[in-house]
């Protein structure tokens, strides 16, 4: 039972990490005033970079630039679009999304020819497991050997990253001058212009970071928790993300507790296949697989609390106008 | 506030032409940057699109669902709602398609069977608009997130039910049994051989002749009625609308009946009229592809014909191409419909504000 529990909560672990970077990256966005739905297609056309240059170069760091240079391009047309044209951030995600999912597949198939995926990464172009030290040695000792030789060694570097983002986010929200204006940038953007301060420059740095993070999400997709690029195979872990951050109300530590969650459903999900537990009788996959979406929804009706956001979030900002 | 007017040509015809050939430019580009002539490509495009009947008849009959979500898009949007869900609301309308004609298929006739059907798929698309636009009318939760959160719940719901219940027994394929003849929509070559008029072999069926007939009720209700002129004051200005004494969450909860009503209307021509069974992922993005439609069409029926024409033919053109340059997949066609996305929806004030401009300074000297 605890040898179950901590192989649920490993993968958790593995699952929750593209779901914290995109969840974080929505939250600089969205805290800036700028809806993203496009983290989908950020996380896509980063996989999809970081394994074609992982391939070629046969290095995974080599491939998470680039996976990150792809993001921050997305990110910069999105916010090309929506802060200095002052276009609809939605429909600008929706573009996004769209012109990512066709442009991977027609590029991979051009490039490698394998409909739609790239070739699968080994040795350095993949990000390998850390293992701690003493990891082996103490692996037999009860409960503490299982949760340090099991949970909380033998990840690669990313997962730990992801982890560590959520202090670092925290930090940069609410302890930094940078922060401070990012936050008011979101509620009230025309008092930050007022005090001299530039609204689109600081959402343009808002969206950079988006970019990055979203980066690493979907770089660790394909080349961390997968060998390799597959078509479509971010699968809804944006939109999965948009909802932990609604879900954690748009607030580092509840958004990781939320990715977290999701993380643990998934995982439960693949256990309790053809399951049958006495009295219930077998749960269907879908039902456990759905409770994100649900949660969300109930928590955005305020039956669970209630979600509100930044207070100018989707808003484009007119320099004019009161 | 300058009083001249833009001449209405300019932006019914000048502007979107001009996203378009933006958005096909750089569709060119990416052809180009994988090493094929995007001239030659547009030929084999056009070509396999209008160049024969059946091509014909395949670019209607793509044409014919991305009328439907495009008009459900349009609707919502007309009342300034952002109908993301047109996706999940066309699956669970084919599933009240599906349940009419599995249910009904052996004791009833076709004439019986068909106003059952699209009952059913209106009834079950709107449906499943109805939870978000309640939640948006009455509970103030986002209806963007909300009908996105909804498109997956109606994937996972439709994986469940078609595996678990109507899969039919001893296959291992997740779609339900095929349904008897008389529950088929009849293809329109069936219907024309008969007067002597030969139009190929395609998947166009009577469905195509619902999408008209739809555009001209969309037409009506939103430009002829009291209700679509309190929906277009409550897209324009929600503020005004409310103290000109509209029940706005009244409007927006029957506004997003309306579209998720027509998106179901999806089910109608690919459960009933191609398929002739229940499956998995049927919609294949077509609720997506209505956003581009229905920007693209200017939210105007007759804007949506013509565009939901113009992306039909890109789905089978784009068939066509990948099938002589193996190296362009059909997911081109996808490119080309978020840059139109892009171009006429999210970057419409690139241009827009310019020629506006240039236009009005014209018409003041």
């Amino acid at each position: 039972m605890f040898e179950t529990l901590i192989l649920m909560l490993d993968a958790t672990m593995r699952v929750s990490t593209p779901l914290i970077f995109a969840a974080l990256a929505g939250l600089y966005s969205e805290r800036a005033g700028i809806v993203d739905i496009g983290l989908e297609g950020k996380i896509l056309g980063s996989a999809f970079a970081a394994a074609a240059a992982a391939s070629i170069f046969g290095s995974a760091w080599i491939g998470l630039c680039f996976g990150i240079m792809a993001s921050v391009g997305l990110a910069m047309i999105h916010g090309f679009a929506c802060i200095t044209h002052r276009g609809d951030h939605i429909v600008s995600g929706v573009a996004i999304n769209t012109i990512v999912a066709g442009l991977t597949v027609t590029l991979s198939m051009h490039w490698f020819g394998m409909g739609g995926q790239t070739p699968a990464l080994v040795g350095d172009a993949r990000f390998l497991d850390i293992t701690f030290p003493f990891a082996d040695a103490i692996a037999s000792v009860p409960v503490i050997g299982s949760i340090y030789s099991n949970l909380l060694s033998g990840h690669n570097i990313l997962v730990y990253l992801a982890f560590l983002m959520v202090p670092v986010t925290y930090w940069v929200i609410y302890k930094t001058r940078f922060g401070l204006r990012l936050r008011a940038v979101g509620e009230n953007p025309h008092a930050v212009d007022t005090a001299g301060i530039s609204v689109s420059f600081i959402r343009y740095r808002a969206l950079i970071i988006c970019g990055i993070l979203c980066g690493l999400a979907g770089a660790y997709l394909s080349t961390a928790h997968n060998a390799g690029f597959l078509k479509d195979m971010s699968a809804g872990k944006g939109y999965m993300a948009l909802a932990a951050l609604i879900f954690g109300k748009w607030r580092p530590v509840p958004v990781l507790l939320a990715c977290l969650l999701f993380g643990f459903l998934d995982a439960f999900a693949v256990r309790m296949q053809g399951v049958v537990i006495p009295g219930i009788g077998e749960v269907p996959v879908q039902a456990i697989e759905v409770l994100p979406y649900v949660l969300t929804v109930l928590l955005l009706a305020g039956f669970i609390g209630k979600a509100i956001g930044p207070k100018a979030v989707g808003r484009p900002y007119v320099k004019e106008r009161a | 506030m300058s009083q001249a007017k833009v001449p209405t040509w300019v932006n019914i015809a000048l502007i979107p032409v001009l996203n378009i050939m933006l958005a096909f430019l750089v569709s060119g580009l990416v052809i180009l940057a994988i090493g094929e002539n995007p001239i030659e490509a547009a030929g084999y495009l056009i070509y396999g699109a209008f160049g024969y009947d059946e091509g014909i008849g395949y670019t209607l009959y793509y044409a014919t669902n991305l009328i439907f979500t495009g008009l459900a898009v349009s609707v919502a949007f007309k009342g300034g709602l952002f109908n993301i869900g047109g996706e999940g609301q066309a699956y669970i309308g084919g599933l009240g398609v599906g349940l009419i004609c599995l249910s009904l298929d052996h004791t009833m006739p076709f004439y019986v069977i068909a106003p059952l059907a699209i009952v059913g798929a209106a009834v079950f698309g709107a449906a499943w608009a109805y939870i978000p636009a309640y939640l948006q009318a009455r509970r103030g939760s986002h209806i963007v997130i909300t009908t996105i959160m909804f498109n997956f719940i109606a994937s996972s719901l439709m994986v469940y039910l078609i595996v678990n219940w109507l899969k039919e027994d001893g296959r291992m394929a997740p779609n339900s049994r095929t349904f008897e003849e008389n529950a088929w929509l009849p293809y329109l070559h069936e219907l024309l051989s008969p007067l002597g008029i030969d139009i190929g072999d395609s998947p166009l069926n009577l469905a195509f002749i619902w999408a008209l007939l739809c555009c001209v009720f969309v037409w009506g209700l939103v430009w002829h009625t009291r209700w679509g002129y309190q929906l277009r004051t409550l897209g324009t200005n929600p503020t005004a609308a409310r103290y000109a004494g509209i029940d706005t969450a009244k409007v927006t909860i029957w506004a997003m009946l309306i579209s998720g009503g027509l998106a179901g209307f999806v089910g109608l021509n690919e459960i009933m009229g191609v398929n002739h069974n229940l499956l998995l992922n049927f919609t294949a993005g077509y609720g997506f592809a209505g956003i581009a439609v229905a920007l693209m069409g200017r939210n105007h029926p007759i804007g949506i014909i013509l565009a939901a024409i113009l992306f039909g033919a890109l789905y089978q053109g784009g068939a066509e191409l990948a099938f002589e340059i193996p190296t362009i997949t059909p997911e081109i066609v996808v490119v080309i419909q978020g840059l139109v996305i892009l171009f006429s929806g999210a970057l419409e004030h690139m241009f827009k504000d310019r020629i506006e401009g240039y236009f009005i300074r014209r018409a003041v000297a």
